[in-house]
């Protein structure tokens, strides 16, 4: 992995003040926040983490191994309104409606949820071109923080990442020792960032090496052999439905993926007024294909899996061609009945034939 | 800045309503803004996003020609929230549309082919538009065929047109309803649509057709046009999916690989069979 | 004295039962539900106190019914929500058998619903004892009102209506949810202040006097609102309204659905 030309080199010491700049030049920064109030844990210690509006670095958890919900929140919120209306006596008119995205950064990305980014563009920019999204795509700055702490659920490298990946960030920091990080500068708008608090940052020596800073993730399993078998078992319907007999036929997989993309559009209105709203919806439900007149071309909980499998590694791959995954482990993670990805995934490759 | 906003749709007028059967009603809809009347154009077999504000939006196909400028037209049964709001409204009401969406029928490639449309029920509006854009292309093609069916009389839909196309005298129509369908005074065929075709024996040499229908229509329709001799590749048909955005971005009208709103509605039989069996 | 591995052997070797659902391990320290079919592979079966989820959802599973007539290894959650399920006339006696393990390490074979609720009188019972619940209901009725309300609307907003808390809840078996009614849309649809307000309360009203409180919907929840409090409260108003409990009996009638001449309603007097 190359590192680029343009590497910079700032003290840990110095990211308090670097966060500070960056907030004086007029940006707001969003990151990953552990949440605090009493909940339930599912591991000792794990309250969940989200992306959150913060005033400080010291708010911030940057070693957290993920975020419990993805960051498409920021560009793909769970609930958006589209169209605003207003009713007088029999008319209807529609309201503008503004779309001025703050200029924002989100500061502790990891690079599986920055190469995301990728896949929501190719999705949202697919002929029609949806401005909501891409007016806050345009209006954001990726910071990225090279993954210290894996764990079991990740697989980012069977899916073309990796804990380094440059892919989808404007800057990318590495830990290279106990009191520096490496920053790539990967973009105009990285380059932006740095120049807000440049005296922080020295030039990268070449003593500075990011590669055996990176935790290793083991290769399994391979994403480009499971794209190419996936059609063939497409109508081994027992397959489909092990994998699925304990899904429960919630939305949690889909909501916490980075590049889930699925939508509902619903109305909601009074006798004077309304919203279109889009909401975030799951294939896995099954109202998501019921026909008004009752019938459901996947009315089984193991046809929805299939679905939810084949959309995300053969069908986005051949239509777009980006993968719908980036191995970032969340869906295994969250899923209340413990349906793991990577599991079901290896189980696909080493089926013969 | 304002960007388009894609999911904004045009404002439209209900001009007229036609009551074409139990639960079926047929729209006219006029555009309210003048410049974007002038503007649009579609192609048939393509659909649009029907809104009711307030209550949400249905897809229907656009069941009116693309040749006749100034108006479309949609007809609908009310099954759902959505469609119930519609068939509350009333002439001079306003109904939101975005479109055209999907793709379109390959009419340009059939010129000089004899065209034989096969529909029952409420499938007929589907491919009503594309019935119109011939007629109004007439000496393009050769014979015009049109079977259609539906359970009873009274189910019928465009009931006019219908006489319509019959009384022109260029196109061959006939019409039919289910066994114990008819009134007494029915003069058209009794029997299903798979029968009727049999009996009808229209040639496939240099045709095509085109066939919509509920899926038993369909199932047993195709092993008669085979026989018949008509090729997987001269045969189209337009499906229908849950639908909510209508531009390839909900993710939810898929059938395989394909996206109901960007690969169709209008499909071969031929790619058809490539599709998994997903109905 | 048999264990719950012999005993679930024993069961599908006579082919008393097509399926044993039970629990193995799952990812990582977790645990996950099985459908053990092959007698042969009894040894994946585990139940220890990592094992909450409760299995009694799966009883309405279109999947799971058409794997034939379960043996389920049931800690004392899944058999009060069997109980309830029961006398909802969900459940018909013989149409499962539980394995369920007593303090003194035995497994039992549960097919009677008399002998359920003996079990769950017994008091005594393996599975599922971690609990993460942090705080109690009573601290947060201790806060005062405004304050609750500050609580709730902070935990609500991180609600993102994936309704994992329905999918998890053995007694939310409806087959069109409240949610999914559109005519009309009763609950907003959207993850927003109102919308998550509604959907939350409406659940908790729809559980009154119904939830046997095994927190599952909590432990599901991946934002880790602490849902439980919303259940225990309501719970709590119905013991002490109505002096009813739920899941302890097969033929219990619901309180809010039964009038007794003993109701402390004054306004029926």
């Amino acid at each position: 992995m190359e590192v680029s030309s343009s590497a910079k080199l700032i003290r840990k010491a110095s990211l308090g003040e670097f966060f500070d700049r960056i907030r004086k030049g007029g940006w707001r920064i969003v990151g990953p926040v552990r949440a605090t109030s009493p909940v339930i844990r599912r591991e000792p210690g794990e309250t969940p983490v989200l992306w959150k509006e913060v005033q400080a670095l010291d708010q911030l958890d940057l070693h957290a191994t993920q975020t419990t919900l993805s960051p498409k929140e920021l560009f793909f919120p769970a609930v958006e309104t589209i169209l605003k209306y207003r009713f007088t006596g029999q008319k209807v008119e529609i309201d503008p409606l503004e779309s001025d995205p703050p200029q924002t950064v989100l500061f502790g990305m990891r690079p599986c949820d920055a190469r995301s980014l990728c896949t929501l563009d190719a999705v949202f920019g697919w002929d029609y071109h949806d401005h909501f999204y891409e007016s806050r795509r345009a209006a954001t700055t990726i910071v990225s923080f090279v993954c210290t702490q894996p764990d079991d659920n990740c697989f980012c490298t069977s899916v073309g990442g990796g804990p380094g990946d440059t892919t989808g960030s404007d800057l990318l920091l590495t830990s290279v020792s106990e009191s520096a990080y490496l920053v790539e500068v990967l973009s105009s708008k990285g380059e932006a960032l740095v120049a807000a608090a440049s005296e922080l940052f020295t030039p990268a020596t070449g003593a500075d090496d990011k590669l055996s800073c990176l935790p290793s993730i083991g290769k399994e399993p391979d994403a480009a052999g499971i794209s190419q078998k996936l059609p063939s078992l497409f109508s081994q319907e027992h397959i489909w439905r092990e994998q699925s007999l304990r899904c429960l036929g919630c939305g949690t997989c889909a909501y916490v993926c980075p590049v889930c993309t699925c939508f509902d559009m619903q109305d909601e209105a009074n006798l004077s007024s309304g919203k279109r709203l889009r909401c975030w919806d799951s294939c896995a439900f099954g109202l998501f294909t019921l026909h008004a007149s009752g019938h459901n071309p996947r009315k089984t909980q193991a046809a929805r899996w299939r679905q939810r499998v084949m959309h995300k590694f053969s069908y986005l791959p051949e239509r777009l061609n980006v993968l719908g995954c980036v191995g970032c482990g969340r869906c295994s993670r969250a899923c209340p009945a413990d349906v793991n990805l990577k599991e079901s995934l290896k189980q696909i490759v080493e089926i013969q034939g | 800045m304002t960007s388009k906003n894609i999911y904004e749709p045009y404002m439209m007028r209900i001009d007229q309503v036609v009551d074409e059967a139990p639960g079926i009603k047929t729209f006219r809809l006029l555009f309210e803004d003048q410049a974007v009347n002038d503007g649009f154009s579609f192609r048939a077999g393509q659909f649009g996003e029907y809104s009711v504000f307030g209550e949400g939006e249905s897809t229907f196909c656009i069941a009116s020609s693309p040749t006749r400028k100034g108006y479309i037209e949609c007809t609908f049964r009310q099954v759902g929230r959505v469609t119930t709001a519609l068939a509350a409204l009333q002439e001079g009401d306003q109904v939101g549309f975005r479109g055209p969406y999907g793709n379109v029928f390959p009419i340009d490639e059939w010129e000089g082919k004899n065209l034989l449309f096969i529909a029952g029920g409420i499938a007929l509006p589907p491919l009503r538009c594309v019935i119109w854009n011939a007629l109004d292309w007439r000496d393009r093609f050769r014979d015009i065929s049109i079977v259609y069916g539906a359970r009873t009389v009274a189910d019928l839909v465009y009931k006019r047109e219908l006489k319509e196309w019959t009384d022109r005298g260029d196109v061959r129509v006939v019409t039919t309803v289910d066994p114990g369908g008819e009134t007494p005074d029915w003069t058209g065929e009794v029997g299903f649509v798979p029968h009727v075709i049999e009996k009808l024996n229209p040639p496939s040499e240099d045709t095509v057709a085109l066939v919509c229908g509920p899926p038993i229509m369909i199932k047993l329709t195709l092993p008669v046009l085979t026989r018949l001799g008509f090729q997987a590749g001269e045969m189209f048909t337009t499906l229908e999916n849950r639908m909510k955005c209508g531009l390839g971005k909900c993710g939810r009208c898929n059938v395989g690989k394909y996206y109901v709103c960007k690969d169709g509605p209008v499909f071969s039989f031929e790619q058809l069979s490539q599709l998994p069996a997903e109905y | 004295m048999a264990t719950m591995i012999e005993t679930a052997k024993e069961l599908l070797q006579l082919g008393t039962v097509a399926v044993v659902v039970g629990y193995e391990k799952g990812s990582g320290t977790r645990r996950r539900a099985l459908f053990l079919r092959a007698a042969d592979q009894v040894d994946r079966l585990v139940l220890d106190e990592r094992c909450a989820q409760n299995l009694a959802v799966y009883l309405s599973k279109a999947e799971v019914k058409e794997l034939g007539r379960p043996a389920i290894v049931a800690t004392v959650a899944t058999l009060r929500s069997i109980l309830q399920l029961a006398s909802e006339k969900q459940f018909v006696e013989g149409q499962a058998v539980f394995i369920a393990i007593g303090q003194s390490g035995d497994a039992r074979v549960l097919s009677k619903l008399s002998e359920i609720e003996e079990f769950v009188r017994s008091g005594s019972s393996v599975g599922g004892e971690k609990s993460d619940l942090e705080v109690g209901p009573t601290e947060i009725q201790a806060l005062p009102r405004a304050q609750r309300w500050e609580f709730w609307q902070d935990e609500l907003s991180k609600c993102i209506r994936c309704y994992a808390c329905r999918a998890s809840c053995p007694l939310c078996y409806c087959k069109e949810c409240l949610v999914e009614c559109n005519r009309p849309q009763w609950i907003p649809v959207g993850a927003h202040r109102e919308g998550n307000l509604y959907w939350h309360v409406s659940r908790a009203m729809h559980l009154a006097g119904r939830c046997i409180g095994c927190g599952s919907c909590s432990e599901a929840c991946p934002v880790g609102i602490p849902l439980y409090l919303l259940n225990a409260q309501v719970a709590e108003s119905v013991s002490t309204q109505f002096g009813h409990v739920a899941g302890l009996k097969a033929d219990a009638t619901y309180p809010l659905s039964a009038f007794r001449p003993e109701d402390r309603e004054s306004f029926i007097k």
